[in-house]
């Protein structure tokens, strides 16, 4: 066991399914030799040769594309998009092909590929490296979407999305990737896709969220738990397909909800998250469900980007106000 | 071989040379050349490969181009007659596939657009699977043979960079299997056709790209397309070599097919073919060509068009005449006539069909949309049945 960071777990989960399946490449910008502009692709290179770690020519559509051949053709590749603000030209390759060559050929090619993108803010990062496109991707059917949280999710998840036999979107969150260490067990065991993960259990209020929010979200949960208030803090982890029967049960017991994303508010996650706890919750609830999120604005330069993404104080706001319903 | 040059570049730096300035070099010289062995009435400009002198090689290319010619003419029928969905015919274009997928092995894997029946008709795609496809039924392109081969593609250009990723699958595994894709010459415009070469030039993947000219993209001529001479020549930014041949000659597209999978297959990297030629027909049934082209130019073309000129030839070369001609009238209108009944016969796809092949297992969120869809389905045969293949 070591003390590892997200980024870390990243390359060890991609060594460890390199080393115990020769179908698995990678491929991306600046991969290779460099090892990726965040190091998670360091030596992978080296050990396992040009040929299975590709450093392609600067072109995002025919990354993910080429991709799309290859996993039809029986390699698993696991391509990098280096940052998601760079994935929108293979949009169209991700949503007319990948997510549905399954459906189209009635299962006679399938499309087994990792795409791999940093995602969000935080770090300060140039312009068009901190987008959040993770609901444009959960809308897309036959797209599973995945974002982990902690480092150890990162290795278990991404070792199970390299070994789905569906592509699977896999979003990183940048400011999360070095923020801290985990001991985490390089031992090839994956964590189970489309379940969240409840990380800390309460009875008061429900607190939802994915990705690098989980960090505002668990301190949210601590400034509460000082005044005597338990939420429960929920990792969605797998976007699409949504497990909210983890979520419904963990409302059924709180009675109050509140959904924190880092995505831009309108048609994102969160309302679909609100919208089935409306369906099926809703006699649970003892507060209107509350959303923390991003706003419909630019994701602004790094001046500003702190303003952009919910706060403890929003979140904490959010969680009295249903608090304070009934 | 008629092999005139189609264009010819010189590169040039941008300051020209002048009295005083002698730093000019030419770094690069490139041509592409044109590749006809057949004139519009059959007969040899010249030597012919080894192939072309053997009937039992010609005809039946003659026969695949025959008969994706009487499935076109009674796809458009049953367009016409409300029994299948918009059908993008390849009338006129027919050497292009049959020559280029009478040069693969079973084993290749091809990269169609959606006009590329002729070249799927080859692979053993069958007809009541076109027209299930055409119809709106996935079940279409679930090739029973030529499971490699990937479905029709619509979006334009992106088989490309499928077909290019395909040949680096191939190639990392040291198999002798070469992917190629078709695309027409509005695609040559795209991105996705520049970068899947250029990805597959990089790789030094077993990759052919055809591009099937036939001068329009629905309404927009092949002049208002690309400034470019040829293009063929959009290759040679790739580092790829770029040939252009007369798409309506099957003797030219089949030698020139065979000569870029012998070089894919033996590590030389991927060629682009630019087939020339003309679309005779409309973009598909939902178009209308009289709206923006000339019949009388279309007429004019009828006299370049592929089964003609091989027709002619295999005259002059004794091994075809009228009773030849109608034996094989008759077993394509037989074969196109029991896939037509097929395809009428297949009874329409379960509702669960939308649900059962979204992912390998149907993830448990979606069990609840899919039982609502079968609550709702309508009362038609088949509609609640299990399998998706009844």
């Amino acid at each position: 066991m070591a003390e590892i960071n997200l980024v870390e777990a990243v390359d060890l989960a991609l060594a460890f399914e390199m080393a115990r399946d020769d179908a698995v490449v990678v491929l991306g910008e600046d991969i290779g030799a460099n090892g990726g502009v965040f190091r998670a692709t360091a030596g992978l290179q080296q050990r396992f040769g040009a040929g299975r770690v590709l450093d392609t020519p600067l072109a995002e559509a025919a990354i993910v594309g080429t991709a799309i051949g290859m996993a039809a053709m029986g390699l698993k590749p696991v391509a990098e998009i280096q940052f998601s603000g760079f994935l929108y030209p293979a949009l169209d390759h991700l949503i007319n092909h990948a997510a549905r060559l399954r459906n189209r050929t009635r299962g006679r090619l399938a499309c087994p590929l990792v795409l791999r993108t940093p995602c969000g803010g935080g770090i300060h990062a140039p312009e068009h490296h901190s987008e959040s496109p993770e609901a444009i991707l959960a809308h897309t059917p036959g797209l599973r979407v995945v974002m982990p949280s902690s480092p150890a999710r990162a290795y278990g998840l991404l070792l199970a999305a390299i070994r789905d036999p569906d592509p699977v979107m896999f979003l990183e969150p940048t400011r999360l990737y070095r923020l801290f260490r985990q001991d985490v067990t390089d031992d090839g065991e994956a964590l189970p896709l489309d379940v969240c993960f409840t990380l800390r259990g309460g009875t008061d209020l429900t607190l939802v969220s994915w990705g690098a929010m989980l960090h505002e979200t668990q301190a949210a949960a601590d400034v509460l738990a000082a005044e005597g208030v338990a939420a429960e803090v929920i990792d969605v982890a797998t976007l699409k397909p949504l497990d909210m029967a983890t979520i419904l049960d963990s409302v059924a017991r709180t009675g109050r909800c509140v959904i924190v994303h880092e995505a831009a508010r309108t048609a994102g996650l969160g309302a679909e998250i609100a919208a089935n706890l409306a369906d099926e919750g809703l006699y649970s609830l003892l507060a209107p469900v509350q959303r923390v999120t991003g706003y419909d604005t630019v994701m602004p330069l790094s001046r500003l980007e702190y303003e952009y993404l919910p706060s403890v104080e929003r979140i904490v706001a959010a969680a009295r106000k249903t608090l304070e319903a009934s | 071989m008629h092999r005139p040059a189609a264009a010819l570049f010189r590169l040039r730096s941008s300051v020209r040379r002048t009295e005083t300035e002698i730093a000019m070099t030419t770094v690069v010289r490139f041509q592409i050349d044109h590749i006809r062995f057949l004139d519009p009435q059959g007969e040899p400009l010249g030597p012919l490969p080894d192939f072309a002198h053997d009937p039992a090689q010609l005809v039946p290319l003659y026969r695949a181009m025959y008969l994706t010619r009487t499935f076109d003419a009674k796809a458009i029928a049953l367009q016409r007659t409300g029994k299948l969905g918009t059908f993008a015919s390849a009338l006129g274009q027919e050497a292009i596939g049959v020559g280029v997928a009478s040069a693969m092995r079973t084993e290749d894997a091809l990269f169609p657009s959606y006009r590329e029946h002729a070249a799927q008709l080859v692979r053993g795609v069958r007809i009541d699977e076109s027209l299930r496809y055409w119809g709106g039924d996935e079940r279409g392109s679930d090739f029973a043979e030529a499971r490699h081969d990937f479905p029709n593609c619509v979006p334009i250009a992106t088989q490309v960079c499928h077909a290019a990723g395909a040949a680096y699958a191939f190639r990392l595994r040291g198999e002798p299997r070469v992917a190629v894709s078709f695309l027409g010459d509005g695609a040559s415009s795209k991105g996705d056709f520049y970068e899947g070469l250029n990805f597959a030039a990089v790789w030094q993947a077993p990759l052919v790209v055809v591009v099937s000219n036939n001068q329009w993209a629905i309404s927009v001529p092949r002049s208002a397309q690309t400034a470019a001479a040829t293009l063929a020549q959009k290759a040679i930014a790739a580092g790829v070599e770029g040939v252009q041949v007369d798409g309506n000659d099957i003797v030219a597209v089949h030698h020139v097919a065979r000569q870029a999978l012998a070089k894919a297959r033996a590590g030389g990297g991927p060629t682009l073919i630019e087939a020339l030629s003309y679309r005779l027909g409309d973009h598909t049934t939902a178009d209308d060509a009289a709206r923006y082209r000339d019949p009388a130019v279309v007429q004019e073309q009828w006299s370049f068009e592929p089964l003609t000129r091989l027709r002619n030839y295999l005259v002059k070369l004794g091994a075809w005449g009228p009773d030849k001609e109608e034996a094989l009238a008759h077993d394509c209108a037989e074969t196109v006539n029991a896939g037509v009944e097929a395809y009428l016969a297949t009874p329409p796809p379960t509702t669960a069909a939308m649900f059962e092949h979204l992912f390998a297992t149907l993830p448990a969120a979606l069990v609840a949309q899919r039982d609502e869809a079968l609550r709702f389905a309508p009362s038609r045969a088949g509609a609640q049945r299990g399998g998706d293949h009844g």
